[in-house]
C-alpha cells in the first residue's frame, strides 16, 4: 500500500513540477516562427516586434484550412518584416478544430505574450475563443470564421463574409440574373458554416420568389454517398442545385449528378473554391459551376499572381481562399497599427483599444477584395465576386 | 498512525484516493496564490476535473460491471445540453454556485434517465454487441442534437428539428440551441473548486458502491454471470444500477464541461471523446479507480506540454500512449519489471541500506514503546 501511496504522491508532485516548469511565460519565439526576431534589433527599429498569435487546425480533418491560414499569414509576415519598419512575429498554434483545444491554444499564446490574435480559422472554436478574447480585451481578427456570433463583441473583426451575407448574396444573385426558379439545396446539417448559409438562403429565396423544390441534408458522418439527395433533387425537377458546402463533398455530388444524368446548374459559395485543385478529378464535370468567392488563384492582377507564386515556391501548392484571407488579415492588422500609431511595447489591451478604433477608419485593398472597410460591428464590407468555371479556369461572370 | 494501520485495507485505500484529490487541489491553490501557474495550466484545470469524473464513472461500467461501453460521450452530451439549457434560461438569475449545482443536478438526472432507457434494451446484450450498440447510441444522440433547434420567447419554449426560422419566435425571442452551431454566448460558471467537489462526490458514491453489497453483486456478475444468477442475484437490476450511476456522473461531468466554455456544440461528443475516456480507463488500469484519475490527468496535460514540438505533437502523444500501454500491460515487460525490482532489492548496497533503515525504524518504535 505504501508503494501505491508513494507512487501516487510522486505523480502529483511531478504534475506540480511540470506546472511550475512551464511557468516562465515569455519563452522567446518558438516553432512556426521563421521570422528573424533579431532582425528588428539589428536595424535598431524603435517600433519593436508585434507578437501575433494564430489559432487553427493544423492536424485532423480540417487541417487543410488551418495550414493554409498559417502559410498565408507567414508569407505576409515575411514580406512586412523584409520591408523594415513595423516588425511582426507569428506564433501559430494547433486547435484540431476542437473547442477545448482552441481554448488551450489561446491560453498558451497568452503565456507567450500574444498582443493580437489572427484566428481562429474555423467557426466553432471561434465561438468559444471570441468571448474569452473579449474578456481579456484582446484584438481578434478572424480570417475565415464566418458565423455572425463570432463578431458579437466589439474586439472581433472578420476578413471573410458572414454566413448570412453569403446566403443572401447567393439568392439575390440567382434571382436578379434569372438563373433559375426551381432550386434544390444539398447542405451539411452538422456544419455551422453550411447550415448558416442555407438558413439565410431559404429566407431570402422566399422574398425573391425562388422556389425551393428540394432541401436535402447530409452530416459530417455520412458524406460519401449522395445518391439519395441527388435523386430527390432530380425528381423534384430542380433547375439549379445550390451547394453551400466545401469542395470535397461538392465533387462527389457533381460526380453523382453526372452518373444519374441530372443536368442542372450548380451554384455554390466560397467553400467550393478548391474544386479545380482536386487531383485526378474529371475537370470537364466542373464546367459551368458558378460560385461566389472572394479569391481566385488564377486572377490576373499583380498582387494575386505575386502571392500565388510565392506560396507555390514555399509550400508547393496553389493557395486557396483561406490562405488569401490570412494574408490579407496580416496586412489589415498592419494597416490598423499604422493608422492608430500603436507601438509594440503596448500591452494587448491597450493595443486592442487602439486597433478597435482604427479598424473603422481604414480601407484595405487585398487579395480578397478591393476597398475593404469595416463597421464597428466587425463585419467586413466588400463586394462578393461571382465566378464561373469555363475551360477549366475561373472566369468572372 | 496506528488508527491508519488498523483500518480496513479498502477504507485506507479509499482515504488515500480522496487524499490525492485534496492534495492536488491544495497544490494547485498554492501555485495559483504564488502566481506560479500560467494561463495555459489554469485553463486546463476544469477540463481535467471533467475527464477525471468521466474516467471514474466509465470505470464503473468497464471495470466493475465488466461491460465495454463506447457511448460515454453520448451521456455526457445529454447532460451537457440539458444542464446548459437550464443555465441559459434561468441560471443567470441564480447565484453562480447555486445555478451551477442545480444545472449539474438536472444534467445528471437527465443523463441518468437516458441511461435507464438505453440500459433496458442494451444490457440484454453482452461483450462486442453491447460495445457496438453503445457506440451507435452515442452517434445517434450526437446527430439528433445536431438538428435540434430550441428557442424561447414570452409565450414559452419553441422546438423544431428543421431550422431556426421555423421556430416561429416572437421578436423578443432568443434561440437557445441553434442546430449544428449549438449553444453560444453562455455565461461561464464552472470553477476548479466545483470540479474538485464533483470529483469527490463521484469518488464517494462509486467507491462506496464498490465496497457495498450491491457492488459485490455487480462484481460477481462481471466475474461469472451464470454463477451470480444461480445464487439469486438479480442480474438486470444490478447491471442497470451500475449503468445508470455511470451515466449520471457522465451527465454531471458534461455540465461542468459545458459551463466552462461560452459555446457548446454536439460535434464535440463524438466517438472520439468516448474512446479518449476509454483510453484513460484502460491505461489507468481497468477496475482501478485511482489509476483512471491519474491517467486522465496525465494524458490530458500531455498534448499541451508537447506543443513545443509543433507538428510532431500528436505523433509524440501516440508514441507515449503505446509505450505506456506496453509498460503497464505487456506480460513480458511486467516480468522484466519484476525481475529488475528483484535484482534491485537483492543488490548488496541496497540491502545494506534497507537493513539500516529497518533497524532505525525498529529502534524508533522501541523508543516509543
Amino acid at each position: 500500500m505504501k508503494k501505491f501511496l508513494s507512487a501516487a504522491l510522486a505523480a502529483v508532485m511531478a504534475f506540480g513540477l511540470v506546472a511550475c516548469g512551464s511557468t516562465p511565460a515569455s519563452t522567446p519565439a518558438s516553432e512556426g516562427t521563421s521570422t528573424p526576431a533579431s532582425a528588428a534589433g539589428t536595424e535598431g527599429d524603435a517600433t519593436g516586434v508585434f507578437k501575433i498569435g494564430g489559432i487553427g487546425p493544423t492536424t485532423g480533418g480540417a487541417a487543410t484550412y488551418g495550414n493554409a491560414v498559417k502559410n498565408g499569414a507567414q508569407i505576409a509576415v515575411d514580406e512586412i518584416n523584409a520591408l523594415g519598419g513595423i516588425q511582426f512575429v507569428l506564433n501559430f498554434q494547433d486547435d484540431e478544430n476542437d473547442v477545448e483545444k482552441a481554448m488551450n491554444a489561446y491560453n498558451n499564446l497568452k503565456d507567450w505574450g500574444m498582443q493580437a490574435l489572427l484566428g481562429t480559422v474555423t467557426t466553432q472554436p471561434c465561438l468559444t475563443v471570441a468571448p474569452e478574447a473579449a474578456a481579456d480585451n484582446m484584438f481578434l481578427l478572424t480570417p475565415s470564421a464566418s458565423n455572425v456570433d463570432v463578431i458579437a463583441e466589439d474586439n472581433a473583426f472578420q476578413v471573410c463574409f458572414t454566413d448570412p451575407n453569403q446566403g443572401i448574396a447567393s439568392a439575390d444573385y440567382i434571382a436578379d440574373n434569372a438563373l433559375a426558379t426551381k432550386i434544390a439545396i444539398i447542405y451539411d446539417s452538422s456544419d455551422a458554416y453550411s447550415s448558416g448559409i442555407r438558413d439565410k438562403f431559404v429566407e431570402e429565396a422566399g422574398v425573391k420568389g425562388l422556389e425551393i423544390v428540394a432541401n436535402e441534408a447530409f452530416t459530417g458522418d455520412s458524406k460519401t454517398d449522395f445518391s439519395v439527395q441527388v435523386q430527390k433533387a432530380k425528381d423534384a425537377g430542380a433547375e439549379l442545385v445550390f451547394l453551400p458546402i466545401y469542395y470535397t463533398e461538392a465533387n462527389l455530388i457533381i460526380q453523382e449528378m453526372d452518373k444519374q444524368g441530372f443536368d442542372a446548374m450548380i451554384f455554390g459559395c466560397d467553400g467550393l473554391d478548391g474544386l479545380l485543385t482536386i487531383e485526378g478529378a474529371n475537370l470537364e464535370l466542373f464546367e459551368g459551376v458558378m460560385l461566389l468567392t472572394p479569391f481566385v488563384a488564377d486572377a490576373d492582377d499583380e498582387a494575386t499572381q505575386a502571392f500565388v507564386a510565392k506560396y507555390q515556391e514555399a509550400y508547393g501548392e496553389i493557395p486557396n481562399q483561406f490562405a488569401a484571407d490570412a494574408y490579407d488579415g496580416i496586412y489589415i492588422i498592419l494597416a490598423a497599427i499604422e493608422q492608430s500609431g500603436a507601438t509594440a511595447d503596448m500591452d494587448a489591451s491597450a493595443l486592442c483599444d487602439a486597433l478597435k478604433g482604427a479598424m473603422t477608419e481604414i480601407t484595405v485593398d487585398g487579395l480578397t477584395g478591393e476597398g475593404m472597410q469595416w463597421q464597428a460591428s466587425g463585419e467586413v464590407n466588400k463586394a462578393p465576386r461571382a465566378m464561373k468555371i469555363v475551360d477549366g479556369a475561373y472566369a468572372a461572370m | 498512525m496506528n488508527a491508519l494501520k488498523n483500518m480496513k485495507k479498502t477504507t485506507r485505500s479509499n482515504l488515500i484516493t480522496y487524499g490525492i484529490v485534496v492534495v492536488f487541489y491544495i497544490v494547485v491553490q498554492a501555485l495559483t496564490a504564488g502566481g506560479l501557474l500560467n494561463n495555459s495550466m489554469k485553463g486546463m484545470l476544469v477540463p481535467i476535473c471533467t475527464y477525471v469524473v468521466l474516467a471514474i464513472s466509465l470505470n464503473l461500467t468497464v471495470g466493475i460491471l465488466g461491460e465495454l461501453s463506447l457511448g460515454h460521450a453520448g451521456f455526457m452530451s445529454v447532460g451537457a445540453f440539458s444542464g446548459a439549457v437550464f443555465w441559459v434560461v434561468t441560471g443567470s438569475q441564480l447565484p453562480p454556485a447555486l445555478g451551477l449545482a442545480v444545472s449539474m443536478l438536472i444534467g445528471g438526472v437527465v443523463a441518468g434517465v437516458f441511461g435507464f432507457l438505453i440500459g433496458i434494451p442494451v444490457l440484454r446484450l453482452r461483450g462486442d454487441y453491447l460495445a457496438i450498440v453503445t457506440l451507435a447510441f452515442g452517434e445517434i444522440i450526437k446527430n439528433v442534437l445536431n438538428t435540434v433547434y430550441l428557442g424561447i420567447d414570452s409565450t414559452g419554449f419553441h422546438f423544431s428539428m428543421k431550422d431556426s426560422s421555423s421556430l416561429g419566435l416572437a421578436p423578443d425571442g432568443d434561440v437557445i440551441i441553434n442546430g449544428a452551431i449549438g449553444i453560444s454566448g453562455m455565461k461561464k460558471a464552472s470553477t476548479f473548486l466545483a470540479g474538485i467537489i464533483l470529483i469527490l462526490i463521484t469518488l464517494f458514491v462509486i467507491l462506496n458502491l464498490i465496497n457495498s453489497r450491491a457492488g459485490r453483486a455487480i462484481m460477481s456478475i462481471r466475474d461469472n454471470r451464470i454463477a451470480a444468477e444461480a445464487t439469486g442475484i438479480n442480474v438486470t437490476k444490478y447491471k442497470l444500477m451500475a449503468f445508470i450511476i455511470s451515466a449520471t456522473f457522465a451527465g454531471m461531468a458534461g455540465v461542468l464541461y459545458a459551463l466552462n466554455f461560452s459555446a457548446l456544440a454536439a460535434k464535440k461528443f463524438d466517438y472520439n471523446t468516448s474512446i479518449l475516456v476509454l483510453v484513460f480507463v484502460v491505461l489507468g488500469g481497468i477496475g482501478n479507480i485511482r489509476g483512471s484519475m491519474i491517467a486522465a490527468t496525465i494524458l490530458y496535460v500531455l498534448p499541451e506540454m508537447l506543443r513545443s514540438v509543433a507538428d510532431y505533437r500528436m505523433l509524440a502523444y501516440a508514441v507515449v500512449l503505446i509505450v505506456m500501454m506496453i509498460f503497464n500491460q505487456s506480460p513480458q515487460v511486467i516480468a522484466w519489471r519484476e525481475q529488475m525490482a528483484d535484482r534491485f532489492a537483492h543488490n548488496p548496497v541496497v540491502k545494506g541500506l534497507l537493513a539500516k533503515f529497518k533497524k532505525g525504524g525498529e529502534d524508533r518504535t522501541k523508543g516509543e514503546a
